[in-house]
């Protein structure tokens, strides 16, 4: 008696199941993103949503995925079946094209701006009234100072931060290598913690009070001065700093076999347009679109800003010469 | 080679089915960790597993473990010794405590050691000022393996504590033995093995360990890094195969040390003339 019972509980659990599957004939898009864009992209996904569901007379659920570049990529080179892809740097989706065979490796000219429909940049997240008066980036390396920043080898926005710093201390010094190898090891001597990513970096310097200085990704800076208040932290833009171009792009060979390029591509065409330009602004990412940009300007304090093809020859190179097993930043490590 | 007689049938088919099952569960996937990491030539290989980074792991990681499951030993056996033989008030939530640290998901135990032992801590506010460091360095890392491993020699030792009837203490002090000779010579021989399977079962549970320890470790190259550590370092740059490496590393040394500990547990089971 009681088996019976089971299998027609069951038969209608099925059923039911099988009936909610069929009601929702829609067509859902899954990107796979990095850490700090969860805000973004919740804004971003329900006007979008709006948007064609008026234009294509379409349903879409956008789902998102998010965490450390790298893991980001590593899932979908292993199968995730990711329809569109925005990440921290180019190096990880070339790493898709280059391990996963998913899209065509000039993938990064297929689209406006290097495939960036937003920028950012690094700057430091000091303690209120900045009481270690800290300015620009010469004062990260005075002794007894206490810098957090993420590991570079398993934090996308952490190689940015590195790279920053070495291309100040290259503006700095005439392009010397050594000098600019000297300044960052005498940086990283004064980081007390790596956290593996860039929101556990965060965490470390406001909640656990550690550390006089954060090096954070702009929008991370301006978000946590929204959520903490600015009784607590500040903002300091350095002199000069990188170009941080989180690039965004369609896996070909997901949306062909899903059928959903052209959802995909409008999707990501969305992010240029000036609707898709504004959230980008409101959630503390540098608008690419002059007349969108120039609304947030005030938000977004001035810096000279270089970036990574002209100082470091792009991120292939970047990461050879500096973050790969025996680069640059193990030296700064093993000649102790 | 004589076969004793037994009452319940199954020899074969349960020996079939212990074999196939240990394959699919533990032999395959293992077999899969050393052939990618044989994808790598042997100089390349070796250049891996010593690197000085790597090596610095390797002694955080299996000396902490280490000195983690000896000082769980102990004390475990002493949470053990009071949970059987002594009643007191609230004794049945100290038991259900013990098993905390195997139901809370390790990352939560990483964040809240670290939330308490940080210079900002409830904790780590008292200690920063003498000097002693807890977050964000190699005592983290153990406080955390300690933490992770505590039920580990608790349940081994318990049940054989509860087997352990008070009357042979009792006779052994009629003997004339005095109170230390009794324990040691009496009581703690017959604790021994389980008291090594725990240990055991602590120190692979340390070694393993990446969730809890990523927090607290402040994860300094050749300071404060576990090996769990350095093989989702090289995943995270797409060096599949160098992350295989130092896993298979890993496994080699863990086993060896698993097989020695289990040897001297039969050894000491045979000492003291019990069967094994």
């Amino acid at each position: 008696m009681p088996i019976k019972w089971l299998n027609r509980i069951s038969a209608i659990v099925l059923s039911a199941g099988l009936l909610s599957i069929a009601a929702r004939a829609e067509v859902t898009l899954l990107n796979v993103s990095y850490d700090p864009t969860r805000e973004l992209y919740q804004d971003i996904n329900a006007a979008f949503a709006k948007r064609w569901e008026a234009s294509a007379k379409e349903k879409v659920v956008i789902k998102q995925s998010h965490g450390g570049a790298a893991k980001q990529a590593r899932a979908v080179i292993d199968g995730l079946e990711a329809d569109v892809v925005t990440l921290a740097l180019a190096y990880d989706i070339d790493e898709i094209a280059a391990r996963g065979k998913l899209l065509p490796k000039e993938w990064q000219k297929r689209l406006p701006h290097n495939s960036s429909p937003y920028t950012s940049t690094i700057v430091f997240l000091v303690r209120k009234g900045n009481p270690r008066a800290i300015k620009d980036w010469p004062d990260l390396v005075k002794p007894g100072l206490s810098v957090i920043t993420p590991n570079p080898k398993t934090s996308g926005g952490a190689r940015w931060n590195y790279l920053a710093a070495w291309g100040y201390a290259l503006k700095a010094n005439g392009n010397d290598e050594g000098k600019a190898r000297e300044f960052v090891t005498k940086l990283y001597k004064n980081v007390p913690i790596l956290d593996s990513g860039a929101r556990g970096s965060t965490t470390t310097f406001v909640e656990r009070g550690i550390g006089d200085v954060l090096l954070a990704w702009e929008n991370e800076a301006l978000l946590a001065i929204k959520e903490l208040g600015p009784e607590k932290v500040e903002i300091v833009v350095p002199s000069v700093s990188i170009l941080a171009e989180p690039p965004v792009t369609v896996v070909d060979k997901v949306v062909d076999k899903r059928k959903t390029r052209k959802v995909a591509e409008a999707y990501l065409e969305f992010l240029y347009s000036p609707e898709g330009q504004d959230l980008i602004g409101k959630n503390f990412y540098r608008p690419t679109l002059a007349e969108v940009a120039a609304r947030y300007e005030k938000q977004f304090p001035k810096v000279a800003l270089f970036n990574i093809e002209d100082v470091f020859g792009g991120w292939q190179k970047a990461q050879k010469t500096h973050f790969a097993d025996g680069g640059l930043f193990d030296q700064i490590y093993q000649k102790q | 080679m004589s076969r004793t007689a037994r009452v319940l049938p199954g020899f074969g088919l349960s020996l079939g089915y212990t074999l196939a099952y240990l394959s699919l569960i533990v032999l395959v996937p293992i077999t899969a960790v050393f052939s990618k990491a044989a994808s790598l030539s042997w100089p390349e290989f070796w250049s891996v597993v010593t690197a000085p980074r790597v090596l610095a792991s390797y002694r955080l990681s299996f000396g902490a473990s280490l000195l983690a499951a000896g000082i769980n030993t102990v004390f475990g056996l002493l949470l053990a010794w009071a949970l059987v033989r002594y009643r007191f008030p609230g004794k049945k939530l100290v038991d259900a405590l013990v098993d905390l640290p195997f139901a809370l998901p390790t990352a939560v135990a990483g964040i809240a050691l670290t939330a308490l032992y940080a210079k900002n801590g409830w904790l780590g506010q008292y200690l920063e000022p003498l000097g002693i460091k807890v977050a964000f360095g190699p005592l983290g890392v153990l406080v955390a393996l300690i933490f992770i491993g505590l039920p580990f020699v608790v349940r081994t030792v318990q049940p054989i504590l509860e087997d352990l009837d008070t009357e042979i203490e009792e006779a052994a002090a009629t003997l004339g033995a005095r109170r230390w000779q009794t324990f040691h010579r009496v009581v703690l021989p017959i604790l021994l093995p389980a008291l090594m399977t725990g240990f055991a079962l602590a120190f692979a549970r340390a070694v393993g360990e990446y969730g809890s320890v990523i927090f607290i470790a402040g994860n300094i190259p050749m300071v404060s890094e576990i090996t769990p550590l350095m093989i989702v370092t090289k995943l995270e740059q797409y060096e599949y195969a160098s992350a295989t490496a130092v896993a298979v590393v890993m496994l080699v040394f863990s086993f060896l040390l698993l097989l020695a500990i289990n040897a001297l547990q039969t050894w000491t089971a045979k000492r003291t003339g019990r069967q094994v």
